[in-house]
Protein backbone atom coordinates (compact mmCIF):
# COMPACT_ATOMS: atom_id res chain seq x y z
CA UNK A 1 0.00 0.00 0.00
CA UNK A 2 1.62 3.22 -1.07
CA UNK A 3 -0.46 5.56 1.02
CA UNK A 4 1.62 6.93 3.86
CA UNK A 5 0.85 5.81 7.43
CA UNK A 6 -2.23 7.75 8.57
CA UNK A 7 -0.81 8.54 11.99
CA UNK A 8 2.68 9.78 12.83
CA UNK A 9 4.83 6.69 13.33
CA UNK A 10 5.48 5.98 17.03
CA UNK A 11 9.18 5.61 16.26
CA UNK A 12 11.13 7.65 13.75
CA UNK A 13 14.32 5.75 13.16
CA UNK A 14 16.92 7.71 11.28
CA UNK A 15 20.41 9.08 11.03
CA UNK A 16 22.03 12.22 12.35
CA UNK A 17 25.02 13.24 10.29
CA UNK A 18 27.58 15.65 11.66
CA UNK A 19 28.93 17.85 8.87
CA UNK A 20 31.48 19.32 11.26
CA UNK A 21 33.12 15.94 11.74
CA UNK A 22 32.84 14.05 8.45
CA UNK A 23 36.23 13.85 6.76
CA UNK A 24 34.93 12.47 3.49
CA UNK A 25 36.76 9.16 3.75
CA UNK A 26 34.01 7.15 1.99
CA UNK A 27 34.33 4.30 4.50
CA UNK A 28 30.57 4.41 5.12
CA UNK A 29 29.93 4.30 1.37
CA UNK A 30 32.02 1.19 0.93
CA UNK A 31 30.66 -0.57 3.99
CA UNK A 32 27.10 0.25 2.90
CA UNK A 33 27.72 -1.31 -0.50
CA UNK A 34 29.43 -4.30 1.07
CA UNK A 35 26.65 -5.01 3.54
CA UNK A 36 23.77 -4.36 1.20
CA UNK A 37 25.14 -6.31 -1.73
CA UNK A 38 24.90 -9.45 0.34
CA UNK A 39 21.90 -8.61 2.50
CA UNK A 40 18.32 -7.50 1.94
CA UNK A 41 17.10 -7.96 -1.63
CA UNK A 42 18.99 -8.17 -4.89
CA UNK A 43 22.75 -7.63 -4.94
CA UNK A 44 23.87 -4.06 -5.64
CA UNK A 45 25.19 -4.53 -9.13
CA UNK A 46 27.91 -2.65 -10.96
CA UNK A 47 27.94 -2.18 -14.70
CA UNK A 48 31.23 -2.56 -16.58
CA UNK A 49 33.01 -2.81 -13.22
CA UNK A 50 36.52 -3.26 -14.61
CA UNK A 51 36.01 -1.28 -17.78
CA UNK A 52 36.38 2.33 -18.76
CA UNK A 53 32.72 3.20 -18.20
CA UNK A 54 32.14 1.83 -14.73
CA UNK A 55 28.95 2.65 -12.86
CA UNK A 56 26.81 1.00 -10.24
CA UNK A 57 24.09 1.36 -7.66
CA UNK A 58 25.08 2.96 -4.36
CA UNK A 59 22.79 3.80 -1.47
CA UNK A 60 25.06 6.33 0.15
CA UNK A 61 27.27 8.82 -1.62
CA UNK A 62 29.61 11.51 -0.34
CA UNK A 63 29.64 14.84 -2.11
CA UNK A 64 32.12 17.53 -1.22
CA UNK A 65 31.11 21.17 -1.29
CA UNK A 66 32.99 24.40 -1.04
CA UNK A 67 31.17 27.09 0.90
CA UNK A 68 32.32 30.65 0.41
CA UNK A 69 31.13 33.16 2.99
CA UNK A 70 30.04 36.60 1.83
CA UNK A 71 33.14 38.58 0.91
CA UNK A 72 35.30 35.48 1.29
CA UNK A 73 37.91 34.56 -1.23
CA UNK A 74 38.50 31.25 -2.97
CA UNK A 75 42.25 30.88 -2.95
CA UNK A 76 42.82 27.28 -2.06
CA UNK A 77 43.92 26.68 1.46
CA UNK A 78 44.79 30.27 2.17
CA UNK A 79 41.27 31.62 1.63
CA UNK A 80 38.08 31.80 3.62
CA UNK A 81 36.28 29.11 1.62
CA UNK A 82 35.28 26.11 3.59
CA UNK A 83 35.25 22.51 2.45
CA UNK A 84 32.32 20.45 3.73
CA UNK A 85 32.08 16.71 3.10
CA UNK A 86 28.48 15.77 2.68
CA UNK A 87 27.18 12.20 3.01
CA UNK A 88 23.80 11.65 1.43
CA UNK A 89 21.45 8.68 1.67
CA UNK A 90 17.69 8.24 2.09
CA UNK A 91 16.28 10.59 4.72
CA UNK A 92 13.26 8.35 5.47
CA UNK A 93 10.93 11.32 4.99
CA UNK A 94 7.65 11.55 6.89
CA UNK A 95 5.87 12.90 3.80
CA UNK A 96 7.77 10.69 1.39
CA UNK A 97 6.78 11.54 -2.21
CA UNK A 98 8.64 8.42 -3.41
CA UNK A 99 6.07 6.27 -1.62
CA UNK A 100 2.85 7.87 -2.82
CA UNK A 101 3.84 7.91 -6.52
CA UNK A 102 4.59 4.19 -6.64
CA UNK A 103 1.98 2.43 -8.80
CA UNK A 104 2.58 -1.08 -7.48
CA UNK A 105 2.72 -0.78 -3.72
CA UNK A 106 6.38 -1.82 -3.78
CA UNK A 107 7.46 1.42 -2.16
CA UNK A 108 6.17 1.81 1.38
CA UNK A 109 6.78 3.46 4.73
CA UNK A 110 6.60 1.23 7.78
CA UNK A 111 3.91 2.34 10.22
CA UNK A 112 5.83 1.30 13.34
CA UNK A 113 9.32 2.76 12.84
CA UNK A 114 8.98 4.98 9.77
CA UNK A 115 11.59 3.20 7.66
CA UNK A 116 10.97 3.64 3.92
CA UNK A 117 11.51 0.41 2.00
CA UNK A 118 11.05 -1.17 -1.43
CA UNK A 119 9.53 -4.63 -1.74
CA UNK A 120 11.65 -5.83 -4.64
CA UNK A 121 9.29 -8.67 -5.56
CA UNK A 122 6.60 -6.11 -6.36
CA UNK A 123 8.73 -3.42 -7.98
CA UNK A 124 8.38 -3.12 -11.77
CA UNK A 125 11.37 -0.81 -12.09
CA UNK A 126 9.42 2.11 -13.51
CA UNK A 127 11.76 4.60 -11.87
CA UNK A 128 9.03 7.07 -10.94
CA UNK A 129 9.94 7.00 -7.24
CA UNK A 130 13.50 8.05 -8.08
CA UNK A 131 12.06 11.00 -10.00
CA UNK A 132 9.87 11.91 -7.05
CA UNK A 133 12.71 11.97 -4.52
CA UNK A 134 14.29 15.43 -4.56
CA UNK A 135 17.42 14.12 -2.83
CA UNK A 136 18.54 11.48 -5.31
CA UNK A 137 18.33 8.81 -2.65
CA UNK A 138 17.02 6.04 -4.91
CA UNK A 139 18.96 4.31 -7.62
CA UNK A 140 17.80 1.62 -10.02
CA UNK A 141 19.72 -1.61 -9.97
CA UNK A 142 20.28 -2.06 -13.68
CA UNK A 143 20.94 -5.80 -13.41
CA UNK A 144 17.88 -6.71 -11.35
CA UNK A 145 15.64 -3.98 -12.75
CA UNK A 146 14.38 -3.00 -9.32
CA UNK A 147 14.71 0.15 -7.26
CA UNK A 148 17.34 0.19 -4.50
CA UNK A 149 17.53 2.50 -1.54
CA UNK A 150 18.87 2.75 1.99
CA UNK A 151 17.01 0.31 4.26
CA UNK A 152 18.56 1.80 7.38
CA UNK A 153 20.14 -1.67 7.51
CA UNK A 154 16.90 -3.19 8.66
CA UNK A 155 18.65 -6.56 8.58
CA UNK A 156 21.19 -5.33 11.16
CA UNK A 157 19.26 -3.10 13.52
CA UNK A 158 16.73 -5.79 14.47
CA UNK A 159 19.09 -8.72 13.99
CA UNK A 160 19.38 -10.69 17.21
CA UNK A 161 21.95 -13.06 15.77
CA UNK A 162 24.67 -10.41 15.74
CA UNK A 163 26.32 -8.75 18.73
CA UNK A 164 24.32 -5.88 20.17
CA UNK A 165 27.04 -3.38 19.37
CA UNK A 166 26.63 -4.24 15.68
CA UNK A 167 22.88 -3.63 15.61
CA UNK A 168 23.39 -0.31 13.88
CA UNK A 169 23.40 0.66 10.22
CA UNK A 170 26.64 -0.39 8.51
CA UNK A 171 27.60 3.22 7.77
CA UNK A 172 27.22 4.27 11.40
CA UNK A 173 29.12 1.27 12.68
CA UNK A 174 32.04 1.87 10.33
CA UNK A 175 32.49 5.64 10.46
CA UNK A 176 36.00 6.21 11.86
CA UNK A 177 35.27 9.83 12.70
CA UNK A 178 31.98 9.22 14.53
CA UNK A 179 30.19 11.55 12.17
CA UNK A 180 27.12 9.32 11.87
CA UNK A 181 24.59 8.50 14.56
CA UNK A 182 21.55 6.27 14.53
CA UNK A 183 18.51 6.45 16.78
CA UNK A 184 14.86 7.27 17.32
CA UNK A 185 14.16 10.87 16.42
CA UNK A 186 10.60 10.62 17.75
CA UNK A 187 11.94 10.18 21.28
CA UNK A 188 13.06 13.59 22.58
CA UNK A 189 15.30 11.95 25.18
CA UNK A 190 17.25 9.83 22.69
CA UNK A 191 20.92 10.68 22.14
CA UNK A 192 20.24 11.67 18.54
CA UNK A 193 17.36 13.98 19.48
CA UNK A 194 19.49 15.69 22.13
CA UNK A 195 22.29 16.13 19.61
CA UNK A 196 19.86 17.67 17.12
CA UNK A 197 18.48 20.03 19.77
CA UNK A 198 21.91 21.11 20.98
CA UNK A 199 23.56 21.58 17.61
CA UNK A 200 20.64 22.96 15.62
CA UNK A 201 20.14 19.89 13.45
CA UNK A 202 18.59 20.80 10.12
CA UNK A 203 16.41 19.41 7.33
CA UNK A 204 17.63 19.30 3.74
CA UNK A 205 15.39 21.15 1.25
CA UNK A 206 12.58 21.81 3.75
CA UNK A 207 10.79 23.68 0.94
CA UNK A 208 10.11 20.38 -0.81
CA UNK A 209 7.70 19.53 1.98
CA UNK A 210 9.06 16.01 2.52
CA UNK A 211 9.73 16.40 6.26
CA UNK A 212 12.91 14.30 6.40
CA UNK A 213 13.59 12.23 9.52
CA UNK A 214 17.38 12.30 9.06
CA UNK A 215 18.99 15.46 10.35
CA UNK A 216 22.26 17.16 9.52
CA UNK A 217 24.34 18.96 12.13
CA UNK A 218 25.81 22.12 10.61
CA UNK A 219 29.57 22.71 10.69
CA UNK A 220 30.60 24.71 13.74
CA UNK A 221 31.55 28.34 13.24
CA UNK A 222 35.17 28.83 12.28
CA UNK A 223 37.19 31.93 13.03
CA UNK A 224 38.39 33.83 9.99
CA UNK A 225 41.92 32.99 8.86
CA UNK A 226 43.09 36.55 9.48
CA UNK A 227 42.37 36.25 13.18
CA UNK A 228 44.30 32.99 13.63
CA UNK A 229 47.61 33.11 15.51
CA UNK A 230 50.18 34.01 12.85
CA UNK A 231 53.23 31.78 12.36
CA UNK A 232 56.32 33.17 14.17
CA UNK A 233 58.37 35.49 11.98
CA UNK A 234 62.11 35.02 11.38
CA UNK A 235 63.78 37.25 13.96
CA UNK A 236 67.16 36.81 15.69
CA UNK A 237 67.38 40.12 17.52
CA UNK A 238 67.54 39.59 21.25
CA UNK A 239 69.47 36.30 21.01
CA UNK A 240 72.05 35.95 23.77
CA UNK A 241 75.04 33.79 24.70
CA UNK A 242 75.88 30.88 22.41
CA UNK A 243 72.99 31.57 20.02
CA UNK A 244 74.03 35.22 19.63
CA UNK A 245 77.56 34.10 18.81
CA UNK A 246 76.32 31.43 16.37
CA UNK A 247 73.98 33.93 14.70
CA UNK A 248 76.86 36.35 14.32
CA UNK A 249 79.21 33.68 12.93
CA UNK A 250 76.66 32.35 10.43
CA UNK A 251 75.95 35.87 9.23
CA UNK A 252 79.68 36.31 8.47
CA UNK A 253 80.15 33.22 6.28
CA UNK B 1 15.44 15.00 -17.26
CA UNK B 2 16.52 12.22 -19.57
CA UNK B 3 14.28 12.20 -22.67
CA UNK B 4 13.62 8.45 -22.94
CA UNK B 5 12.41 7.60 -26.47
CA UNK B 6 9.90 5.04 -25.15
CA UNK B 7 8.13 7.67 -23.04
CA UNK B 8 8.24 10.32 -25.76
CA UNK B 9 6.70 7.91 -28.26
CA UNK B 10 4.17 6.73 -25.68
CA UNK B 11 2.88 10.19 -24.77
CA UNK B 12 2.80 11.35 -28.39
CA UNK B 13 1.09 8.28 -29.82
CA UNK B 14 -1.38 7.76 -27.01
CA UNK B 15 -2.16 11.51 -27.04
CA UNK B 16 -3.05 11.31 -30.73
CA UNK B 17 -4.98 8.08 -30.26
CA UNK B 18 -7.03 9.36 -27.34
CA UNK B 19 -7.62 12.66 -29.13
CA UNK B 20 -8.96 10.80 -32.14
CA UNK B 21 -11.09 8.64 -29.85
CA UNK B 22 -12.60 11.81 -28.34
CA UNK B 23 -13.61 13.10 -31.79
CA UNK B 24 -15.01 9.71 -32.81
CA UNK B 25 -16.86 9.43 -29.53
CA UNK B 26 -18.58 12.75 -30.19
CA UNK B 27 -19.90 11.32 -33.44
CA UNK B 28 -18.21 13.94 -35.59
CA UNK B 29 -17.39 11.43 -38.33
CA UNK B 30 -19.90 9.50 -40.42
CA UNK B 31 -19.93 5.90 -39.11
CA UNK B 32 -21.06 4.49 -42.43
CA UNK B 33 -17.86 5.41 -44.29
CA UNK B 34 -14.76 3.29 -44.66
CA UNK B 35 -12.59 6.21 -43.53
CA UNK B 36 -14.34 6.36 -40.16
CA UNK B 37 -14.03 2.62 -39.67
CA UNK B 38 -10.28 2.87 -40.30
CA UNK B 39 -10.12 5.83 -37.91
CA UNK B 40 -11.65 3.71 -35.13
CA UNK B 41 -9.10 0.96 -35.64
CA UNK B 42 -6.25 3.45 -35.89
CA UNK B 43 -7.21 5.18 -32.64
CA UNK B 44 -7.11 1.88 -30.77
CA UNK B 45 -3.88 0.86 -32.50
CA UNK B 46 -2.15 4.11 -31.57
CA UNK B 47 -3.29 3.86 -27.96
CA UNK B 48 -2.21 0.22 -27.79
CA UNK B 49 1.17 0.88 -29.37
CA UNK B 50 1.73 3.79 -27.03
CA UNK B 51 0.95 1.72 -23.97
CA UNK B 52 3.23 -1.09 -25.15
CA UNK B 53 6.00 1.41 -25.72
CA UNK B 54 5.57 2.72 -22.19
CA UNK B 55 6.30 -0.73 -20.75
CA UNK B 56 9.61 -0.88 -22.63
CA UNK B 57 11.45 1.20 -20.07
CA UNK B 58 10.35 -0.96 -17.14
CA UNK B 59 12.95 -3.04 -15.34
CA UNK B 60 10.47 -5.88 -14.79
CA UNK B 61 7.66 -5.55 -17.37
CA UNK B 62 6.31 -9.03 -16.53
CA UNK B 63 4.96 -7.57 -13.30
CA UNK B 64 3.35 -4.54 -14.98
CA UNK B 65 -0.12 -5.70 -13.89
CA UNK B 66 0.83 -4.77 -10.33
CA UNK B 67 0.78 -1.13 -11.40
CA UNK B 68 -3.03 -1.25 -11.38
CA UNK B 69 -3.21 -1.61 -7.61
CA UNK B 70 -2.30 1.77 -6.13
CA UNK B 71 -4.88 4.04 -7.77
CA UNK B 72 -5.69 5.57 -4.39
CA UNK B 73 -2.37 7.42 -4.23
CA UNK B 74 -0.48 7.09 -7.51
CA UNK B 75 -1.23 8.92 -10.77
CA UNK B 76 0.75 6.33 -12.67
CA UNK B 77 -1.50 3.63 -11.30
CA UNK B 78 -4.59 5.72 -12.10
CA UNK B 79 -3.35 6.12 -15.65
CA UNK B 80 -3.00 2.35 -15.96
CA UNK B 81 -6.48 1.70 -14.59
CA UNK B 82 -8.07 4.41 -16.73
CA UNK B 83 -6.37 3.22 -19.90
CA UNK B 84 -7.82 -0.25 -19.40
CA UNK B 85 -11.29 1.00 -18.46
CA UNK B 86 -11.26 3.29 -21.51
CA UNK B 87 -10.71 0.34 -23.83
CA UNK B 88 -14.21 -0.95 -23.03
CA UNK B 89 -16.24 1.90 -24.61
CA UNK B 90 -13.62 2.39 -27.33
CA UNK B 91 -13.82 -1.24 -28.45
CA UNK B 92 -17.60 -1.13 -28.17
CA UNK B 93 -17.81 2.00 -30.33
CA UNK B 94 -15.34 0.57 -32.82
CA UNK B 95 -17.35 -2.65 -33.08
CA UNK B 96 -20.62 -0.80 -33.60
CA UNK B 97 -19.05 1.38 -36.29
CA UNK B 98 -16.95 -1.19 -38.12
CA UNK B 99 -19.47 -4.02 -38.08
CA UNK B 100 -22.80 -2.22 -37.96
CA UNK B 101 -21.90 1.17 -39.46
CA UNK B 102 -23.63 2.87 -36.57
CA UNK B 103 -22.76 5.47 -33.97
CA UNK B 104 -23.93 4.86 -30.41
CA UNK B 105 -23.99 7.85 -28.09
CA UNK B 106 -23.53 5.90 -24.87
CA UNK B 107 -20.18 4.20 -25.57
CA UNK B 108 -19.20 7.17 -27.73
CA UNK B 109 -19.56 9.82 -25.05
CA UNK B 110 -18.22 7.52 -22.34
CA UNK B 111 -15.17 6.85 -24.52
CA UNK B 112 -14.60 10.58 -25.05
CA UNK B 113 -14.78 11.40 -21.36
CA UNK B 114 -12.61 8.46 -20.30
CA UNK B 115 -10.05 9.21 -23.02
CA UNK B 116 -9.64 12.74 -21.72
CA UNK B 117 -9.44 11.41 -18.16
CA UNK B 118 -6.64 9.04 -19.16
CA UNK B 119 -4.65 11.84 -20.78
CA UNK B 120 -5.23 13.90 -17.65
CA UNK B 121 -3.80 11.09 -15.50
CA UNK B 122 -0.71 10.88 -17.71
CA UNK B 123 -0.16 14.61 -17.34
CA UNK B 124 -0.67 14.42 -13.59
CA UNK B 125 2.17 11.91 -13.24
CA UNK B 126 4.51 14.73 -14.22
CA UNK B 127 2.54 17.55 -12.62
CA UNK B 128 2.56 15.85 -9.23
CA UNK B 129 6.36 15.83 -9.01
CA UNK B 130 7.43 18.78 -6.90
CA UNK B 131 11.03 17.76 -7.50
CA UNK B 132 10.71 18.88 -11.13
CA UNK B 133 9.51 22.43 -10.76
CA UNK B 134 8.91 23.09 -14.47
CA UNK B 135 6.30 20.30 -14.53
CA UNK B 136 4.68 21.18 -11.23
CA UNK B 137 2.06 23.56 -12.65
CA UNK B 138 -1.61 23.25 -13.72
CA UNK B 139 -0.42 24.34 -17.16
CA UNK B 140 1.04 20.85 -17.66
CA UNK B 141 -2.31 18.99 -17.75
CA UNK B 142 -3.81 21.91 -19.71
CA UNK B 143 -1.15 21.44 -22.41
CA UNK B 144 -1.49 17.65 -22.49
CA UNK B 145 -5.28 17.84 -22.84
CA UNK B 146 -5.21 20.56 -25.48
CA UNK B 147 -2.51 18.79 -27.48
CA UNK B 148 -4.46 15.53 -27.36
CA UNK B 149 -7.62 17.29 -28.56
CA UNK B 150 -5.75 19.18 -31.27
CA UNK B 151 -3.89 16.09 -32.47
CA UNK B 152 -7.10 14.08 -32.52
CA UNK B 153 -8.83 16.77 -34.57
CA UNK B 154 -5.94 16.86 -37.05
CA UNK B 155 -6.15 13.09 -37.56
CA UNK B 156 -9.95 13.29 -37.74
CA UNK B 157 -9.73 16.03 -40.41
CA UNK B 158 -7.56 13.75 -42.48
CA UNK B 159 -10.21 11.03 -42.31
CA UNK B 160 -12.97 13.56 -42.97
CA UNK B 161 -11.20 14.73 -46.14
CA UNK B 162 -10.87 11.09 -47.11
CA UNK B 163 -14.65 10.93 -47.12
CA UNK B 164 -15.51 10.43 -43.47
CA UNK B 165 -17.57 13.53 -42.78
CA UNK B 166 -17.78 17.31 -42.58
CA UNK B 167 -14.14 18.06 -43.42
CA UNK B 168 -14.27 21.86 -43.36
CA UNK B 169 -15.78 21.92 -39.89
CA UNK B 170 -13.21 19.51 -38.50
CA UNK B 171 -10.32 21.33 -40.16
CA UNK B 172 -11.41 24.63 -38.63
CA UNK B 173 -11.88 22.99 -35.22
CA UNK B 174 -8.42 21.42 -35.52
CA UNK B 175 -6.84 24.76 -36.38
CA UNK B 176 -8.52 26.44 -33.41
CA UNK B 177 -7.49 23.63 -31.05
CA UNK B 178 -3.91 23.76 -32.33
CA UNK B 179 -3.72 27.48 -31.69
CA UNK B 180 -5.15 27.07 -28.20
CA UNK B 181 -2.70 24.27 -27.43
CA UNK B 182 0.33 26.24 -28.56
CA UNK B 183 -0.80 29.32 -26.65
CA UNK B 184 -1.01 27.18 -23.50
CA UNK B 185 2.34 25.60 -24.27
CA UNK B 186 3.97 29.00 -24.78
CA UNK B 187 2.68 30.05 -21.37
CA UNK B 188 4.03 26.78 -19.93
CA UNK B 189 7.46 27.40 -21.40
CA UNK B 190 7.56 31.02 -20.25
CA UNK B 191 6.74 29.77 -16.77
CA UNK B 192 9.61 27.28 -16.96
CA UNK B 193 12.14 29.82 -18.22
CA UNK B 194 11.28 32.46 -15.66
CA UNK B 195 10.66 30.43 -12.54
CA UNK B 196 12.79 31.07 -9.48
CA UNK B 197 14.11 27.66 -8.33
CA UNK B 198 12.58 26.78 -4.96
CA UNK B 199 15.56 24.58 -4.16
CA UNK B 200 19.18 25.69 -4.51
CA UNK B 201 22.56 24.20 -3.59
CA UNK B 202 22.23 26.25 -0.39
CA UNK B 203 18.91 24.72 0.67
CA UNK B 204 19.93 21.27 -0.57
CA UNK B 205 22.97 21.21 1.69
CA UNK B 206 21.60 23.41 4.46
CA UNK B 207 24.90 25.31 4.25
CA UNK B 208 23.42 28.55 2.97
CA UNK B 209 23.84 30.12 6.41
CA UNK B 210 27.61 29.96 5.94
CA UNK B 211 27.76 31.22 2.40
CA UNK B 212 27.54 30.37 -1.26
CA UNK B 213 27.68 26.62 -1.96
CA UNK B 214 29.55 25.12 -4.91
CA UNK B 215 30.21 21.47 -5.70
CA UNK B 216 33.89 20.74 -5.09
CA UNK B 217 33.99 17.02 -5.74
CA UNK B 218 31.39 14.59 -7.05
CA UNK B 219 30.80 11.38 -5.11
CA UNK B 220 32.21 9.31 -7.97
CA UNK B 221 34.09 10.44 -11.04
CA UNK B 222 31.89 8.57 -13.51
CA UNK B 223 28.25 9.09 -14.41
CA UNK B 224 25.65 7.30 -12.31
CA UNK B 225 21.95 6.46 -12.52
CA UNK B 226 21.03 9.85 -11.08
CA UNK B 227 23.15 11.96 -13.41
CA UNK B 228 22.04 9.85 -16.36
CA UNK B 229 18.36 9.92 -15.48
CA UNK B 230 18.05 13.44 -14.09
CA UNK B 231 21.16 15.28 -15.21
CA UNK B 232 20.29 15.59 -18.87
CA UNK B 233 21.28 18.99 -20.14
CA UNK B 234 20.69 20.63 -23.44
CA UNK B 235 22.48 23.71 -24.72
CA UNK B 236 20.23 26.75 -24.59
CA UNK B 237 20.84 27.68 -28.21
CA UNK B 238 19.74 24.23 -29.35
CA UNK B 239 16.71 24.33 -27.07
CA UNK B 240 15.64 27.63 -28.64
CA UNK B 241 16.04 26.21 -32.15
CA UNK B 242 14.17 23.01 -31.32
CA UNK B 243 11.38 25.06 -29.76
CA UNK B 244 11.12 27.01 -33.01
CA UNK B 245 10.97 23.76 -34.99
CA UNK B 246 8.29 22.37 -32.66
CA UNK B 247 6.11 25.49 -32.99
CA UNK B 248 6.43 25.66 -36.77
CA UNK B 249 6.01 21.96 -37.53
CA UNK B 250 3.65 21.14 -34.70
CA UNK B 251 1.51 24.28 -34.91
CA UNK B 252 2.01 26.74 -37.78
CA UNK B 253 2.26 24.27 -40.69
CA UNK B 254 -0.82 22.19 -39.82
CA UNK B 255 -2.88 25.29 -38.93
CA UNK B 256 -2.16 26.95 -42.27
CA UNK B 257 -2.61 23.74 -44.24
CA UNK B 258 -5.93 22.92 -42.59
CA UNK B 259 -7.31 26.45 -42.91
CA UNK B 260 -6.39 26.53 -46.60
CA UNK B 261 -8.12 23.18 -47.06
CA UNK B 262 -11.17 24.37 -45.18
CA UNK B 263 -11.46 27.46 -47.40
CA UNK B 264 -10.65 25.80 -50.72
CA UNK B 265 -12.96 22.98 -49.79
CA UNK B 266 -13.29 19.64 -51.49
CA UNK B 267 -11.43 20.29 -54.72
CA UNK B 268 -10.58 16.67 -54.97
CA UNK B 269 -10.94 14.40 -52.01
CA UNK B 270 -7.68 12.56 -52.77
CA UNK B 271 -5.59 15.73 -53.03
CA UNK B 272 -7.23 17.19 -49.94
CA UNK B 273 -6.56 14.02 -47.97
CA UNK B 274 -2.94 14.02 -49.06
CA UNK B 275 -2.56 17.62 -48.02
CA UNK B 276 -4.14 16.79 -44.65
CA UNK B 277 -1.75 13.87 -44.35
CA UNK B 278 1.21 16.22 -44.74
CA UNK B 279 -0.32 18.44 -42.05
CA UNK B 280 -0.57 15.43 -39.75
CA UNK B 281 3.01 14.26 -40.35
CA UNK B 282 4.29 17.75 -39.71
CA UNK B 283 2.24 17.87 -36.51
CA UNK B 284 3.63 14.54 -35.32
CA UNK B 285 7.24 15.61 -35.87
CA UNK B 286 6.51 18.86 -34.06
CA UNK B 287 4.92 16.97 -31.17
CA UNK B 288 7.85 14.57 -30.84
CA UNK B 289 10.14 17.59 -30.64
CA UNK B 290 7.87 19.24 -28.09
CA UNK B 291 7.82 16.09 -25.92
CA UNK B 292 11.59 15.70 -26.20
CA UNK B 293 12.01 19.27 -24.94
CA UNK B 294 9.44 18.67 -22.18
CA UNK B 295 11.91 16.23 -20.66
CA UNK B 296 15.23 17.60 -21.83
CA UNK B 297 14.64 21.12 -20.53
CA UNK B 298 13.16 20.19 -17.14
CA UNK B 299 15.60 20.42 -14.24
CA UNK B 300 15.39 18.05 -11.29
CA UNK B 301 16.05 19.23 -7.73
CA UNK B 302 18.74 16.57 -7.23
CA UNK B 303 20.95 18.48 -9.63
CA UNK B 304 21.55 20.92 -6.80
CA UNK B 305 23.94 18.26 -5.50
CA UNK B 306 25.68 17.89 -8.85
CA UNK B 307 26.22 21.48 -9.96
CA UNK B 308 23.78 20.85 -12.78
S1 LIG C 1 14.96 10.75 0.91
FE1 LIG C 1 13.96 10.36 -1.04
S2 LIG C 1 13.80 8.14 -1.12
FE2 LIG C 1 14.13 8.66 1.02
S3 LIG C 1 12.09 8.87 1.92
FE3 LIG C 1 12.74 10.93 1.29
S4 LIG C 1 11.90 11.17 -0.76
FE4 LIG C 1 11.85 8.96 -0.31
S1 LIG D 1 10.54 1.73 -9.41
FE1 LIG D 1 9.52 0.17 -8.13
S2 LIG D 1 9.38 1.12 -6.09
FE2 LIG D 1 9.80 2.76 -7.56
S3 LIG D 1 7.79 3.60 -8.16
FE3 LIG D 1 8.31 2.02 -9.68
S4 LIG D 1 7.41 0.13 -8.89
FE4 LIG D 1 7.45 1.59 -7.18
S1 LIG E 1 32.69 7.15 7.20
FE1 LIG E 1 32.17 8.94 8.45
S2 LIG E 1 33.84 10.39 8.05
FE2 LIG E 1 33.94 8.82 6.43
S3 LIG E 1 32.72 9.73 4.78
FE3 LIG E 1 31.32 8.45 5.96
S4 LIG E 1 30.40 9.86 7.45
FE4 LIG E 1 32.20 10.89 6.63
Amino acid sequence: MTSLPALPTPKKLGLVIDLDVCVGCHACVVNCKEWNTGGYGAALSDQDPYGADVSGAWLNRIHTFEVVPQGGEIVGEAGEARIVHFPKSCLHCEDAPCVTVCPTGASYKRADDGIVLVDEDMCIGCGLCAWACPYGAREMDLAAGVMKKCTLCIDRIYNETIAEIDRQPACVRTCPANARHFGDLADPSSAVSIMVAERGGMDLMPEQGTRPVNKYLPPRARKPLASSTPLPKEDTTGATGFFAWLDDMLDRI
Amino acid sequence: MHPAPSIIIFTTLSGLGYGLAVVLGLGLLDPATLATKIAHVLAIAMIGAGLMSSTLHLGNPQRAWRALSQWRSSWLSREGVMSIVTFVPLLWSAWVCVIESRYLALPGLAGSVLSLATVFCTAMIYTSLKSVQAWHTPLTPACYLLFAAAGGLVVASLFAFAGGGNASLLAVLAAVALMAAWIAKTAWRRNMLTLVPISTPETATGLGAIGKVRLFERPHVMENYLTHEMGFKIARKHAAKLWGIAVVLGGAVPVVALLVLAIVGQVSSAIAAMFACVALLSHIIGMLTERWLFFAEARHAVMNYYNG
